[in-house]
């Protein structure tokens, strides 16, 4: 199917995922799940860890999927998928399907990177065929703004608010995308819906591929990073920009910055507009954004190395 | 009809009724004393004896979680676990009933850790009894194989489709070695038959989601709608042990009454210790005292009406619980007697034993102490102790 | 929607009505309203890739106005047209003026 990427034919593409669902206004994770819907020339059948998204799609007997999805619990969505794929497999062999059916799992961080992780790692070690879509807003959203282990350094949420005595959440965030990487799944990429192109080409690679794939996009959430409502294509630009969420791909152990930046910006810039890091700018506190921004920089400088794009 | 007569233990008679079920997933994790289970099942996998496709998940919660997924699916699922893996997939359970899949499971009971016991008591099944599956208890190896077969379609059956777990004692039943009748292979297929899907997630035509957030308004009908389904179990149980006796000429019905009829005083016991004691009934009999004995097969749900009507005549029955219902109150089966025999006013004596927890064995004499003091209640009406543990050192 | 009794409840909570979810109206959360100025798009679609909510509505690659049925008035795609020379194909109004 050699037809074009661009925003107007895929504009032709019905998307599987209807109006009518309950996210906020603003909201980062319905615009990923249309994007990768749409990036998918094959059927999808889904599972969905709980979270903001499932619970905001599917209430009582209103569903804005109109793909086959399975929710069953917070931490097991991985756990979940291997079983219909499973099932597929099974099917297949004994010739009683004989679609080509793709398979991808939407998670939030907190079902991604804490308790669905051990689900998550078991089903990629597994080598089912799915693609594990992980939508990181960086907090326990849905539950009302809990740090979870993908909240940035220093950020403010309600179970580690910046306080007197202690300033935000004093941890780093953990780097799932690496660990992914580890499980030497044959793909493992980052992007953003700020870059939708870079994102749509990551779901139609991911699709071709056979075998556990593992895709972590930054979803901006208005309520939780007390942001503006219209902020999500901003921020998540910025995000990008300031290479605090680099979009790089690792395809069989080969790392490959997708997007880099003409001028990387400093990370103040994508963290004044965010109502969770004002704490920061206190002068006492000049000292987190000094350690914020060398992460950043380290992190992007290992990145660039192991890309060979130094 | 043709029969196989074999040596084997509870797993090895259970792996081979799956064997013969031929399902198609399974998702299992290993925990002592269940995992022979799927320990020779897999072997038939690797030997293409079957045409299941295993996951090999990393934990029993997972193991549930991908029984749900495949499941909803579209297709026969079922798996194996025992205590601390039961209790680890607690939450899946209640999805999975809630959900209406027809996963079969063979639980091998073991006791509930703290403290860490691997050996055999009835504390997770009991645990479990109120996430709404069916609960089948089998004393024996024949009834583990009998009851692993019926499941299946008592499961799948369209006007039940609820998940079924299939108990049996742990190391007890499960790794002794009894002597056992296999149906054969082509019997086994035509009875279970073709699964059939309901809203299966794979038929892309009709897209379907499963698990919706319900809120209050809702949540209610759908657990009433629960509750009627299961109302309906006992009859399916009782259809399919009908069909079942054709292909294997051995009866089953909602629970064992043995020399019941005529009985003054009585015991109710579940799964292997149920054997032990009715050889001490007989012996009993020949003394000439009229005890009898109930044995549970369904469990949950639990058949009130019936099993109230089968012990109202009696005098004085002990219920002996393989569990204690770690709240301080009297044990999970005792609970359940005593609340079907609550219409019937001028109904027997009720007193409670706490046996056999974390595989301490349960001999005849037990039970003649039991059935001893059930005379004397009889006689005198007087009760010293409702709840008593026994073979327990002070 | 009349409430079901539970004899009429889908086994499961299973729900069998593929993106049933169009029935619930979302266009009354907004407080402001997108107003679209054709003469100044581009039909670069930006708005539709961004839409959280599917409420730009699009016709053979075109863009063709709103879907005031279910858009929240959340913005985005009034802050991300690029519009044409400085001036934006869409703007904010409040809602109800």
């Amino acid at each position: 199917m050699a037809t074009p990427l661009t925003l107007k034919e895929l504009s032709k593409k019905e998307i599987l995922l209807t109006s009518g669902h309950r996210m906020c206004s603003g909201c980062g994770a319905p615009i990923i799940v249309k994007m990768v819907l749409l990036a998918s020339d094959y059927p999808i059948v889904a599972a969905n860890a709980t979270g903001c998204l499932e619970v905001s799609t599917c209430i009582s007997d209103y569903t804005a999927w109109k793909i086959p999805w399975i929710h069953n619990a917070f931490e097991n969505a991985a756990a979940t998928l291997s079983g219909v794929e499973t099932m597929y497999r099974s099917l297949k062999k004994q010739g009683k399907i004989d679609k080509d059916i793709k398979f991808i799992a939407f998670g939030g961080d907190g079902g991604t990177y804490d308790i669905g992780l051990q689900s998550l790692s078991g089903a990629m070690e597994r080598g089912h065929d799915m693609l594990y879509v992980c939508y990181d807003n960086g907090a326990y959203m849905n539950t009302g703004i809990q740090r979870s282990s993908a909240t940035p350094y220093g950020a403010d949420t309600t179970t580690c608010p910046a306080g007197s005595v202690i300033q935000g959440k004093p941890q780093p965030r953990k780097n799932l995308t690496k660990i992914m990487a580890a499980h030497d799944i044959p793909y493992t990429a980052q992007a953003s819906p700020s870059h939708w192109m870079d994102l749509v080409k990551k779901v139609k690679k991911a699709l071709e591929i056979k075998g556990p794939k593992f895709m972590n996009i930054l979803s901006p959430c208005n309520r939780g990073w007390r942001s503006k409502t219209d902020d999500a294509i901003q921020l998540s630009k910025l995000a990008v920009e300031t290479c605090y969420w680099p979009l790089y791909e690792i395809e069989n152990g080969v790392s490959k910055v997708t997007f880099k930046p003409k001028e990387k910006k400093p990370l103040v810039d994508f963290l004044k507009p965010q109502g969770r890091f004002k704490h920061l700018f206190a002068p006492e506190n000049e000292n987190m954004l000094k350690n914020f921004q060398e992460m950043v920089d380290k992190e992007w400088g290992s990145l660039l190395k192991a890309s060979g794009t130094e | 009809m043709t029969a196989k007569v074999v040596a084997a233990t509870g797993n090895e008679a259970v792996a081979n009724a799956l064997r013969q079920v031929n399902p198609d997933v399974s998702a299992a994790y290993p925990i002592t004393p269940a995992t022979d289970i799927m320990q020779r099942f897999t072997s038939f996998v690797s030997d293409g004896k079957v045409k299941t496709e295993m996951i090999l998940v990393e934990s029993e919660h997972s193991a549930m979680s991908g029984c749900i997924g495949a499941s909803a699916a579209g297709g026969r699922v079922m798996t194996a676990t025992s205590s601390q893996g039961l209790a680890l997939m607690w939450e899946e359970l209640f999805i999975a009933s809630g959900t209406r899949l027809p996963i079969v499971m063979a639980l091998v009971n073991r006791a509930l850790s703290a403290p860490l016991n691997i050996h055999g008591d009835h504390s997770d099944g009991m645990g479990a009894r109120d996430c709404g599956w069916i609960q089948l208890w089998s004393e024996n190896a024949q009834e583990a194989y009998d009851n692993t077969i019926q499941a299946f379609r008592i499961a799948e059956h369209m006007d039940i489709r609820l998940p079924v777990m299939v108990c049996l004692d742990g190391f007890i039943i499960s790794h002794s070695i009894e002597r056992i009748e296999y149906i054969d292979d082509d019997a086994v297929s035509k009875l279970v038959g073709e699964y059939k899907q309901l809203n299966p997630l794979l038929d892309l035509e009709h897209p379907v989601s499963y698990g919706p957030l319900i809120l209050p308004d809702y949540y209610m009908e759908y657990r009433k709608a629960h509750a009627e389904v299961m109302s309906k179990v006992p009859g399916i149980v009782l259809d399919v042990a009908k069909d079942f006796e054709k292909i294997s000429g051995r009866k089953y019905g909602l629970f064992e009454e043995y020399r019941l009829d005529d009985a003054e005083i009585g015991l109710v016991i579940l799964n292997s210790a149920a054997g032990t004691s009715k050889d001490v009934i007989d012996s009993f009999r020949e003394k000439g005292i009229k005890a009898g004995l109930l044995k549970p097969r369904l469990f949950r749900p639990f058949p009130y009406d019936e099993i109230g009507n089968a012990l109202k005549h009696l005098k004085a029955i002990c219920v002996l619980d393989r569990a204690d219902a770690f709240g301080g109150s009297y044990g999970p089966l005792f609970i359940d007697i005593a609340a079907s025999l609550y219409p019937h006013k001028n109904g027997p004596a009720l007193i409670n034993k706490i046996y056999g927890l974390g595989g301490r064995d349960y001999m005849p004499s037990h039970a003649e102490l039991v059935l001893n003091e059930l005379v004397e209640i009889a006689k005198t009406g007087k009760v010293k102790m409702i709840k008593e543990y026994i073979a327990v050192r002070e | 929607m009349k409430l079901k009794g539970w004899k009429n409840v889908n086994p499961g909570a299973v729900v069998t009505e593929a993106g049933s979810a169009l029935e619930f109206k979302t266009g009354s959360w907004r407080a402001y309203r997108p107003k679209w100025i054709e003469e100044n798009c581009i039909q670069c679609l930006f708005c539709w890739a961004y839409c959280p909510d599917m409420a730009v509505n699009v016709n053979d690659g075109k863009m063709t106005g709103f879907n005031y049925d279910y858009c929240k008035g959340c913005g985005i795609c009034a802050l991300e047209c690029p519009g044409k020379k400085g001036n934006k194909a869409i703007v904010m109004e409040e809602e109800g003026k």
